[in-house]
Parts: C-alpha cells; sequence; structure tokens
C-alpha cells in the first residue's frame, strides 16, 4: 500500500507568526486526528478539575454536619457540576475523542464522514461545558440564585449533549459507510464495532436528555409551575449523569480490551464473534436511558411476584453487566492460546475494565430492593467505577495509539506503575462510597446526614482515591508532553499490531491512505505480514 | 517498515448523507417520543374530580379554558400526507434525471412546509395561551416548539436540495432521497405530537 507522507519541515517564520498559523490550524482543521485530539486533551484537563471537585465535596463529607470546606450555599451547584463534569465533560467526551481519532483509520477510510459536522461538534462540546461552567461560577445551576445563569447552565448541558450527538454521529457514519473494499460489518476492528454500537446508542439517549431539558428550560424562564424550579433541576437531570447512561458511554472502554487483547497475546482473538455480541449487548442499557424507568429486584410477597419484577429487572440492569462480563471473559480467551508480553497498554485497558465490571455489578446489586441501597453513596460508587475505570482505560488506548496520534512510542516502563496507580485510585474513590452506602450514606449530598459507622475514614479514603487518579492523570500528560517533545520517532508498526492505522507511517498523515486497501479477514495485517514485509 | 496490502478497486459510491440523515431522524424520533412519554407522565399525574352529574372522573389536565383548533391540526396530518407524496415525486424525479419535474416538486414541498410552520403558528395564535399560564401551556409550548424547529430545519433541507437542483445537480439521487427521509421521519414524529396532544389531548 502507498502512503502519502505529509511530514512539513521546520518553519521558518517568526514565533508569534508560527503560534497564530499554528492556533488556526487547530481552530479550523477537519483533520480527525486534530479534532480528536483536541477532545480528549480537554477531557482531560476537564478529568483534573473533578477530580479535585471530587476530593473537595469527599473531604466535605467527612464530618455528618459538614466540613465547612465548601460554601453550603453552593454545594447543590458544585455537585450538580461535579457530576455533569463526570459524565458529559469527562467519560463520554474522551471515548468519542478517541473514536474520532483511531476509527478512520482502522476502518481504512482517508477522512471520517463528514468532517466540518466533526470539528462543529467539539466546539459545540467546548462552549457548552463552559456555559455551565460559567453558569456554576455566576451562582446559577440547580439550586443557583440567578435566574438567567441557572437558564444558561440548562442551555449549557443541552449545547454539551448536543456536541457529543453530533461526533457521534460522525464516528458512527464513518464505520457504517466508509470502510475499506472487503470490510464488512462483521470484519471490522473490535474498537470500531464498539465505537459503532456505542455512538448509535448515544444517538438513541441522549436526546431523551435534550427533550427533558427543553421542557425544564421553557418551565424554569417562563413560570415554574410544572418541574418543580431551579431545586430540582438536579434530580430531573440525574438520569442524564449516572447508570443506565454510563453504560453507553463505557461500551467503547470495553473496546479497547477487547482490540488490545489478541495484539497482546500476538494471536487472531478466539470467538471474536462473541466478543462483538458481547459489546453489543451493553447498549441493552439503552432500554433504561431511554425509557428513563429503573427496575428493581423485589423478593417480597408470591413467586410470581418476585418473577414479574425479576424479568425487567434482569433485561435493564443484568443484560448489560452479562455484556461487561462476556467481553472481559472472551477477551481474555486470547491469552490462552497467545504468548502474552504484557504491556502498558494493557494493563491500563484490563484493569480499567475490571473496574467498570465492578462499577456494573454494584448497579445489578443496586437495585435489589433488599438492599436497600436506592439514593445511597452506592449510586455515586457505581458512576465512579465507570468513570474513573474509563479514564484508566482511555489512558491505555492513547499509550497503544500514540505512534499514530503523535509520532511516538511511550516509554512501558514508566506508564506500569501509573496503571497500578489508576486501579488503587479507582478502588479507593469508589468502594468506600459502596461501603458507606450499605450504611445509608445518603446520596447527592455532602453533608446534614448521620449514621453508625466511620464516616471520616470513608469520605477520607474516597478523597485520597480522587487525588491518586488525579496524579494519575497528570503523570501522565506529563509524560506524554515530554515524549512528544523529546522522544524518539515512533516506527510504523511498533507492537505488532493487526489493523489498517499500522499499515501508514507514525504519526497518520492528514489524508491517512494514499490508496485503498482490500481487507480479506478482521486481521488484515497478519494475513500478509508472514509473507510480505516491505520496508519503508 | 510500511505493510503492502494489495490495493482495492475503485470504491462503490458512498451513502454518508443518507446514512447519517437515518441516524439523525432515529436521534430526533427518540427526542419527540421522549418528550411526548413526559407528556404521558404529567397528563396521568393530573388530579381528577367527578363531573358534575356524578357519571364521568374528569382529568384537570387541559384547562377548560383552552380549546385547541382541531380544524387547522387536522390540516396539519393531510399535509404532511401531501407533503410525503411531494417528496417522492421528487425521489421519482431524481432517478430519471428529470430536473424540471425534480425542482418543482422540491420547490412545492418548500411551499408546504412554509405552510405548516404557518398553520403551527395559527394554532397559538387562535389557542391565544400564555405560556407561564400553567403546566399545560408550558409543556404544551415545548413539545409543539420542538416539532416547529425540526420543520424549520426541514425547510432549510428542503431549499438546499431546491436551489442545488436549480444549479443543475443531477446526479443529486443521495441528497433528495435523505431529504425524502427527514420528511418521512417529521411525518411520524408530528403523527405522534397529533395523536397525543391534539386528539388524545
Amino acid at each position: 500500500m502507498t502512503t502519502i507522507d505529509t511530514h512539513v519541515g521546520a518553519s521558518t517564520q517568526d514565533s508569534l507568526s508560527s503560534f497564530v498559523v499554528a492556533t488556526g490550524h487547530w481552530v479550523t482543521s477537519s483533520d480527525h486526528k486534530k479534532i480528536g485530539r483536541l477532545f480528549i486533551g480537554w477531557s482531560l484537563l476537564t478529568a483534573i478539575a473533578t477530580t479535585v471537585l471530587g476530593a473537595l465535596i469527599s473531604l466535605e463529607r467527612m464530618s455528618p454536619k459538614g466540613a465547612d470546606i465548601v460554601n453550603a450555599d453552593a454545594l447543590l451547584q458544585i455537585l450538580s457540576l461535579y457530576k455533569f463534569d463526570l459524565v458529559l465533560g469527562v467519560l463520554a467526551p474522551l471515548f468519542v475523542g478517541i473514536a474520532m481519532a483511531v476509527v478512520p483509520m482502522q476502518v481504512g477510510s482517508r477522512a471520517i464522514s463528514l468532517p466540518r459536522l466533526a470539528q462543529a461538534s467539539f466546539w459545540t462540546w467546548f462552549f457548552g461545558t463552559l456555559m455551565v461552567l460559567i453558569a456554576i461560577i455566576g451562582n446559577g445551576g440547580p439550586g443557583g440564585g440567578t435566574t438567567d445563569l441557572v437558564d444558561l447552565y440548562l442551555l449549557g448541558v443541552a449545547v454539551t449533549a448536543a456536541g457529543i450527538l453530533a461526533a457521534s454521529l460522525c464516528v458512527a457514519t464513518t464505520v457504517l459507510t466508509s470502510r475499506a473494499p472487503g470490510m464488512t460489518l462483521d470484519l471490522v476492528p473490535a474498537f470500531s464495532w464498539a465505537a459503532l454500537v456505542g455512538s448509535v446508542a448515544t444517538l438513541l439517549s441522549l436526546p431523551v436528555a435534550i427533550g427533558t431539558i427543553a421542557y425544564l428550560y421553557i418551565d424554569h424562564t417562563y413560570g415554574k409551575l410544572a418541574f418543580g424550579g431551579n431545586k430540582n433541576i438536579d434530580t430531573w437531570l440525574n438520569y442524564s449523569f449516572s447508570a443506565p447512561q454510563t453504560f453507553v458511554f463505557i461500551v467503547m472502554a470495553l473496546g479497547v480490551l477487547a482490540e488490545l487483547a489478541p495484539i497482546t497475546a500476538r494471536v487472531r482473538q478466539p470467538l471474536r464473534p462473541v466478543v462483538l455480541a458481547g459489546i453489543a449487548i451493553i447498549t441493552t442499557a439503552v432500554l433504561g436511558t431511554v425509557t428513563q424507568s429503573t427496575h428493581t429486584l423485589s423478593t417480597n410477597g408470591s413467586a410470581s411476584d418476585v418473577v414479574k419484577s425479576a424479568i425487567p429487572f434482569l433485561i435493564f440492569n443484568g443484560l448489560p453487566l452479562l455484556g461487561v462480563f462476556v467481553t472481559i471473559a472472551v477477551s481474555m480467551l486470547a491469552f490462552k492460546e497467545g504468548k502474552p508480553k504484557v504491556s502498558a497498554s494493557f494493563a491500563f485497558a484490563l484493569l480499567g475494565s475490571l473496574m467498570i465490571l465492578v462499577g456494573a455489578a454494584g448497579n445489578f446489586v443496586a437495585h435489589i430492593e433488599s438492599a436497600a441501597l436506592v439514593n445511597t453513596s452506592f449510586g455515586e460508587g457505581v458512576t465512579l467505577y465507570f468513570v474513573y475505570g474509563g479514564i484508566v482505560v482511555a489512558l491505555g488506548a492513547l499509550t497503544h495509539w500514540a505512534p499514530k496520534l503523535w509520532g511516538r512510542v511511550l516509554d512501558d516502563k514508566k506508564l506500569l506503575p501509573l496503571a497500578g496507580l489508576g486501579l488503587l485510585g479507582t478502588i479507593a474513590a469508589s468502594f468506600p462510597l459502596f461501603i458507606a452506602g450499605f450504611a445509608d450514606q445518603p446520596a447527592n449530598v455532602a453533608g446534614g446526614f448521620d449514621y453508625d459507622g466511620p464516616i471520616a475514614l470513608w469520605n477520607v479514603a474516597s478523597a485520597a482515591g480522587h487525588a491518586l487518579i488525579l496524579l494519575t492523570v497528570l503523570a501522565f500528560v506529563g509524560l506524554l508532553a515530554a515524549t512528544v517533545r523529546s522522544g524518539a520517532q515512533a516506527s510504523d508498526d511498533p507492537f505488532d499490531a493487526h489493523t489498517l492505522e499500522w499499515a501508514i507511517p507514525s504519526p497518520a498523515p492528514v489524508d491517512n491512505f494514499a490508496s485503498l486497501a482490500t481487507v480479506g479477514s478482521s486481521e488484515p495485517l497478519l494475513d500478509v505480514k508472514p509473507a510480505q514485509e516491505v520496508s519503508a | 517498515m510500511t505493510i503492502a496490502l494489495p490495493s482495492a478497486p475503485q470504491r462503490a459510491p458512498r451513502r454518508q448523507i443518507m446514512v447519517a440523515t437515518a441516524l439523525v431522524s432515529g436521534a430526533g424520533f427518540v427526542l419527540i417520543t421522549g418528550m411526548l412519554s413526559m407528556w404521558f407522565k404529567f397528563r396521568a399525574a393530573a388530579p381528577t374530580r367527578e363531573s358534575s352529574d356524578g357519571l364521568k372522573i374528569i382529568k384537570d389536565w387541559l384547562p377548560k379554558d383552552i380549546a385547541i383548533p382541531e380544524v387547522i391540526t387536522n390540516t396539519m396530518m393531510i399535509t404532511f400526507v401531501v407533503m410525503a407524496v411531494m417528496v417522492q415525486w421528487a425521489v421519482y424525479s431524481a432517478k430519471r434525471r428529470d430536473s424540471q419535474h425534480r425542482s418543482a416538486a422540491l420547490a412545492i414541498v418548500a411551499v408546504i412546509a412554509v405552510a405548516l410552520i404557518n398553520a403551527q403558528l395559527a394554532v397559538y395564535s387562535q389557542m391565544d395561551i400564555g405560556i407561564t399560564d400553567g403546566p399545560y401551556q408550558s409543556m404544551f409550548y415545548a413539545v409543539t416548539g420542538t416539532v416547529l424547529l425540526f420543520i424549520i430545519a426541514g425547510l432549510a433541507f428542503t431549499l438546499v436540495a431546491l436551489f442545488r437542483s436549480l444549479g443543475g445537480r443531477d446526479d443529486d439521487q443521495q441528497v433528495i432521497s435523505a431529504h425524502a427521509l427527514y420528511w418521512y421521519f417529521l411525518m411520524a414524529a408530528f403523527t405522534a405530537l397529533w395523536f397525543v396532544v391534539y386528539v388524545q389531548k
């Protein structure tokens, strides 16, 4: 396959004008890799801010009456910002950004579909998050005192969701319409498959949140008659910032594991269709997000009553858990046959995916009526397992695709401890909230509660977890920046990988592929490697 | 080292606009049905009372002094059916590369879209309700206003397709088909809205 080399030489312009030109390129570029990196960069920045918020909220909960670290009047607003940031500020854009950067290369396309919409999607998301931030700072948002800024918050959440929707549309359209010749849907790489089903699930679930916001906006702006005014905004929007909506956003994380497992094991993935089916099953969570309903398992009453509650409970909560489990378990079958050489990217992906599995299991338990976990901090623990587990997986994905995005290979030895740190951080931030949930620590409050047990211990441990995640992200970003600045140029296929993006130079040229390749299997590079290796 | 894969023949024509429109239509339909579900939820929760003769239970959802102009709303529904015929005429003409009929069909679709917008504004005018008057009123404006925005977006889509057609784009079948798909989605969305908000009230 021939490729285009678009590496530019040293610029002769002065630094100011080259800065202006570079900024202009980033602002106006419709190159999917640049847009994806914008999403990734800003969502990692948001992740850093969100971990600080999470730590502050956890510290505030140390004392039953509140530790007075955060202004009591602003608690509801800060909690709302925290939940918004976790899901629409970090989890969703991080994976949609990775998908936007990687998927066109994986499916053998020269560009993302609808490139101008892709570019607009980033700026829509970016300005949406900015609107939410400005609204909260100016005493808007749920429970806020400035009416106009409460409206701005609602508008900001809707605009942010619209940005995610537009990006998902571009990713899904790319996989559906721009695959290389011969690449039928069952042959797309596991990550691209996850990107497709995750994007379609997003397109079918987030509009419900936008519809709710439309009602809330008009109600709040014109009368505050039906939806209970600004104090109740958080209650109405909670569906968008917690499970099952979060399941939709972690689909791509499981796709990363499914992608990396056979590469690490150096074999073709056994039972690959089952892996793809597992990924698709996770998206049954859409049923819960579209109907905005929860189904609990009731063990009271007659046997038929139990069965009646068990069926929807298993469909709404059991199927997504089953999907996560099947994806992880079957992906790991690759190790049974292969000769694995564990890399940092795989360590990140596996540990993060296991955290997501714990979160999915937690969500299952949370809906068992006799556990009495509804409206406790247990639900926040589930969200944190998803989001922080997702961040850990995303760091693995960035490590893996760094050669294509930045032209550098990150140092495995330095990254492996970070994977462990991310695991520790996720457990420390989330698990204490599970225990506190069993002890009846209420959800969505940061004080004014009491229960038997070491309240300070659980919440300080959770704060420490947030701090560890902060440290993990900061260290990763620092290492990435240092490597991009002074690391050695990566070869085209440093990991002996299987999919099309590794057949083009590192970093990937603007147009990816100069000519189209014919694909005959789900691992097209494995088909030709033994027989034909062409030196650059 | 660069891996060399066998090069492929010319790629078959893509259908990006069609696929993207289908996905947008799916998302839009979920948006509208989600809003109608919320409407159901509030209507179900509205207080009930006995009628004066004690024979019926009346749900206090639609305020007594509000009358829905059913002639206009039913006309809108019928207009959507006519719209479906017109967009399909455009598709048929595009397939036959008949630019005159294609442009004529798209022009009629644009006029019908304007008529629909006008009819929705007439509904607002005749009902004469304020958005701040109560829960029913604010929710009524929210859900019908959202559909109105979709119709305005449809008008923009039609105008783009029309100007491309007038500009001589005879190979624009995909855009015309996507345009038809969008209006079919809108017809389905409006049918749901019409039944829930204007018929069942």
